[in-house]
Order: C-alpha cells, then sequence, then structure tokens
C-alpha cells in the first residue's frame, strides 16, 4: 500500500517504512541506542532525500527512547543527575557542531565529512567493542568475572580533579570526563545527524564505568531530551520534518523497541555488547565500501533553490 | 513621434510577412488542468486533444503534420557535481550550477523530433532535450553550453532517470489527420507548481501554427495541510510531532505494559 509523503514528496510503501521501524526499533530497545546511524541511511536508501531523513528520523528516535525510558524509569534504572550533567555539555557541543555543520556545507564537502565520520567512528568504536567483549565473553568461559571491576582498578581519569558523585550509578567520578562526553556526543550527533547512543554507551561504560544496570537507562533520557529538541529545531528552522514518514516510522519503532528490550533483558551485558560491537563495525565497513568503490554513476544532483 | 510611428508600422509589416502563407489554428485542451497529489498518489498521466482547423479557407488543411508538445515544469536551481578519486576515496571535485532550469521537462512528438524538421529550426525553437537551453554558472556568466558538455549530458541523464526529463517521439498519436492525442506522463515525486505546455505544429519542416495550455501541480487535502503547516507554522509543527512521539511512546509503554 502507497501512501504519499508531504514533505519528503514522494510517495513509499507503508508496509516497508513500518518494517523498517520495527526493525531499526527491535535494536534500539535491546541495546538502549537511538539507531539514527542504522534508520538516516534506511531512509536514504529507499529514496528520502538525506535532510528530509534526518529531520525525520530525530522524531522517530525521540518516540522510541520515550517508550524505553518510561520502562527504565520504573525499574529505577536511570541515573537522572548524571544524564542532565551531560546534557549541558551536549547543548554545548551541538552548537558548535551545527557551526561547523554549516561551515562545511559552504564548502561542498559536507558528504565527504559526514561519510568518513561515520566510517572512522564507526569502524573504532565497533573494532574497540568487539574486541572488549570477546575477551569478556573468554574470561567469563574460564570461570572468571566477566568484567574486571576491583575497587583499586581505577584509570588515569579517575584522578582527575572536580568529583562528583553519582548515587544511582554508583560511581565518584570528575565532571571533566562527563562534560567531554555530553560534548563530544552533542558535536557528532549535530554533525552527522545522530543521537549517538551507540557512542554514549560504550563511553559510560569504559571511561566512566557506569554499570550495566543504569547505563542503557541514562542513555535513553539523553537520547530523548536531544530528540525532542531535534524534532522542533529542524521544524522550525528547516521546515523538513515529514510527520507522516515521522508517524509511520514511530508506530513501528515503539513497538520493536518493546520486544528489543525484553531480549536486551534477557541477554548476557558481554554479549550485548559484542552483537552491538558487530553491527556498528559492520555498518562502518559499508559506508568505508561507499567510499572506496567506484560509484555507479560520477555524477549526482543537489537541489539548491527553488523559483 | 514620427519616429515612433514609423518603427510601430515597420513592426506591424515585420508582423504580416511573418505570418505562415497558408494559415492552420491549433485548438488544445487538457484532461485537467489541476492535478491534485494526494495520500494515495503515485503519478498521474494526462491527455492533450487537439485539432487543427484551417484560419479561413478549408482547402488549405494538408494532409502530413508533425506535433511537438513542451512540457515544462517550475523553475529550479540545481547543482551537478562529478566525484573523482582521490587518496584512494571518491570525493566530489567539481560541480555545476544549472540556473532556474524547468524541473519538469517533457518533450513529446508524433516522430523523432530530428525527422520533423531541420536542426537549425530546432535549436532556435529549443525542440529536443538537446536543444532545450540550460544555463549553467560559468564563473560569472550564465550560458548554456555545447550539448556535448559531460556536465549537461550527466544532468539530463540523472533527470531522466528520474523520470523528471523526457523526450518522447512516439507519445504524440493522430487520430485523424486533423485530431492528435498527447500523453503525458507525470511521476510520483513530480514537482509542485505552475506547468506551461507549448504546442507547436509544423508541416514539411516549417512552424505552421502555436498554441499554450497551463496546468497545476498541487497538494490536495491532508498532504497540503501537512505541508502548509510545515511551512508556516514551524515551531508548532515541530512541537505538535514531538508530541505526536512521546505519545506514541507513552501508548506503546502502556499497551505493552507487563504485569
Amino acid at each position: 500500500m502507497q501512501i504519499y509523503l508531504p514533505i519528503a514528496d514522494m510517495p513509499v510503501n507503508i508496509f516497508l517504512v513500518l518494517g523498517m521501524g520495527l526493525a531499526v526499533g527491535y535494536i534500539s530497545g535491546m541495546f538502549g541506542i537511538g539507531g539514527g546511524f542504522l534508520m538516516t541511511p534506511l531512509l536514504i536508501f529507499i529514496g528520502v532525500s538525506p535532510a528530509v531523513s534526518v529531520a525525520s528520523v530525530a522524531s522517530h528516535i525521540a518516540a522510541s527512547s520515550f517508550t524505553g525510558a518510561i520502562s527504565y524509569w520504573n525499574r529505577r534504572a536511570i541515573d537522572l543527575a548524571l544524564a542532565l550533567m551531560l546534557l549541558a555539555a551536549g547543548i554545548l557541543g551541538t552548537a558548535t557542531g551545527v557551526w561547523l555543520f554549516t561551515m562545511l556545507r559552504a564548502l561542498d564537502q559536507l558528504d565527504l565529512v559526514i561519510g568518513l565520520s561515520y566510517v572512522t567512528l564507526l569502524t573504532v568504536v565497533g573494532a574497540l567493542m568487539i574486541y572488549e567483549s570477546v575477551r569478556a565473553v573468554l574470561r567469563a568461559r574460564q570461570g572468571l568475572p566477566a568484567t574486571i571491576r576491583r575497587p583499586g582498578s581505577h584509570t588515569w581519569l579517575h584522578g582527575l580533579p572536580l568529583k562528583v558523585r553519582f548515587k544511582r550509578s554508583k560511581i565518584y567520578v570528575s565532571a571533566i570526563p562527563v562534560w567531554a562526553i555530553g560534548f563530544t556526543i552533542g558535536f557528532v550527533g549535530a554533525i552527522m545527524g545522530i543521537g549517538g547512543g551507540f557512542l554514549l554507551v560504550p563511553m559510560l561504560i569504559y571511561f566512566l564505568r557506569v554499570p550495566t544496570a543504569t547505563v542503557i537507562g541514562t542513555s535513553m533520557v539523553l537520547t530523548l531530551i536531544t530528540m525532542a529538541s531535534a524534532t522542533v529545531m529542524h521544524a522550525a528552522t528547516n521546515h523538513l520534518v515529514d510527520a507522516v514518514l515521522a508517524l509511520i516510522l514511530m508506530i513501528g519503532g515503539v513497538v520493536g523497541a518493546q520486544f528489543g528490550a525484553r531480549t536486551g533483558q534477557k541477554m548476557r551485558g558481554e554479549w550485548l555488547r559484542l552483537l552491538l560491537g558487530l553491527l556498528v563495525f559492520a555498518v562502518g565497513l559499508r559506508f568505508a565500501f561507499e567510499l572506496i568503490v567506484q560509484p555507479d554513476d560520477l555524477y549526482s544532483i543537489r537541489y539548491v533553490r527553488g523559483e | 513621434m514620427m519616429r515612433r510611428i514609423a518603427c510601430m508600422l515597420l513592426l506591424v509589416l515585420i508582423g504580416c510577412g511573418a505570418r505562415p502563407a497558408a494559415a492552420e489554428r491549433l485548438v488544445v485542451s487538457l484532461s485537467k488542468q489541476q492535478v491534485a497529489i494526494s495520500s494515495n498518489f503515485v503519478g498521474d498521466e494526462l491527455v492533450l486533444f487537439g485539432t487543427i482547423q484551417p484560419d479561413g479557407d478549408k482547402a488549405a488543411l494538408r494532409t502530413a503534420y508533425d506535433l511537438v508538445v513542451t512540457v515544462t515544469g517550475p523553475r529550479q536551481t540545481l547543482r551537478t557535481r562529478r566525484k573523482q578519486r582521490v587518496l584512494g576515496i571518491w570525493v566530489n571535485v567539481d560541480s555545476r550550477e544549472f540556473v532556474r532550469v524547468p524541473s519538469y521537462l517533457g518533450i513529446l512528438s508524433n516522430r523523432p523530433v530530428a525527422e520533423i524538421a531541420s536542426p537549425d529550426v530546432l535549436r532556435r525553437l529549443q525542440i529536443g532535450l538537446g536543444n532545450f537551453l540550460l544555463p549553467q554558472r560559468i564563473g560569472t556568466d550564465i550560458a548554456d553550453t555545447v550539448n556535448d558538455d559531460p556536465f549537461r549530458q550527466a544532468f539530463v541523464h540523472l533527470q531522466s532517470q528520474h523520470g523528471l526529463y523526457r523526450e518522447s517521439g512516439s507519445a504524440v498519436t493522430f487520430l485523424t489527420p486533423a485530431v492528435f492525442r498527447a500523453a503525458i506522463p507525470l511521476p510520483a515525486d513530480v514537482p509542485t507548481g505552475n506547468y506551461a505546455i507549448d504546442v507547436k505544429l509544423f508541416a514539411a519542416g516549417k512552424l505552421m501554427a502555436r498554441n499554450n495550455a497551463t496546468l497545476n501541480v498541487t497538494k490536495a487535502g491532508f498532504e497540503q495541510y501537512v505541508a502548509n503547516a510545515a511551512r508556516e507554522h514551524g515551531l508548532i509543527y515541530g512541537f505538535a510531532t514531538m508530541l505526536m512521539a512521546l505519545l506514541t511512546g507513552w501508548v506503546a509503554s502502556v499497551v505493552f505494559k507487563r504485569d
């Protein structure tokens, strides 16, 4: 069944989009990520313009992270203080990112920068996650505890000043890495048009040693707030949010996220991280492939302005 | 004053002289003047009907006519970019801006345009994708390039692939020697706006008569409502979309609540 999208200016198959929403929602519920790094390329693939894709995906992510956040909230698995501090830094990062975005766009090299940052980030983060989780799995096989978490095993990050205690996560860390992580997520998100959950989750685990119990819920709150405000900002400035597309995506997304969250809670942490690492790495390889292999058509058309 | 009158007289004389000796008249009509894009729109096909009528003496009608219909959509400025390999990756290195070119261009005729008139006439009347004026910004100048310019060719090729540019030598059919119909296909992602339809009648390679029609493509109903809301009340629209997202998320968590 075809439905015409009023902002994207094209008809799409409603079941195809619903299915995409379901699949990405399942993954996002399972790993506690927004899934923008999967959904945006999928929409571009079916012919939606990149600008409309990025703007509409934001509201889809807001919906699926809200349903996830509610269930984590009920299980007291959200560290609100940590989320708010990350958010404050994230806003600064977003502003810097938007400024750079506008500058690169004027130089007509935005595609390249987006492509390269996808490749670098996804492959590096994916590879690191695979490496770490495989080691954890192997340790678990030998009967050792899966994650080494001795009281004395602090990294240099824990030696930094301005220490803050986050009660829900049971961590006592410096505010500096928290602000740095928040800023990075906001900056990267603005440039790549993603929520950054797939970066945030591993960063919180590896740098701040946030326990797996609160990391996903906290990441979801952050994703929810950034994506909800991104929806409003995109709509107010670019007028590119397609509400019809967003609605179909979010209906699929929230249903998928519910099932995904259940699967995720049944799985062991290290296996979950291994799967996410493989997924992130695979998407990164796909972007690399696109940059390296000669495209079918060397030419492309970009819309500049109407009459 | 005298000079102005002389000028006008001269213009009248030239005008009379340029009028074809055997005068035909074209009468055209579109199957619909308004195409409404609603939520089930997947493209459309319009039909243009027309007859060739004698302008005075009926015996003046010939037997063999050719007809060219040129449909031009609202103008847009588009940039065509070319990728090249730099340090192992494919990068956009070069680009050209096509200034105020038609977003839709259909050149429909009863046989291939090259058979209808001489290349000179075709170029002067901009008949055929190769002869249609597609101005590019080159430095500070805006000019059309030669037909085999790689950017121009790539641009026409890409637009044709999307069904937005087309040249068809079989889209016009003569039902009788003096009655014709032309099928105008509109793709699903047809740009909205005003379309100009220019109909030219040829006989033995000469332009005999010309007429035009207009077409309007607009969004209708719900599609129009959403598009207007997004454009004119962006902030409210954004908040509404955000609330819709939160509501959807909340409903899902209520529906799937596990007890």
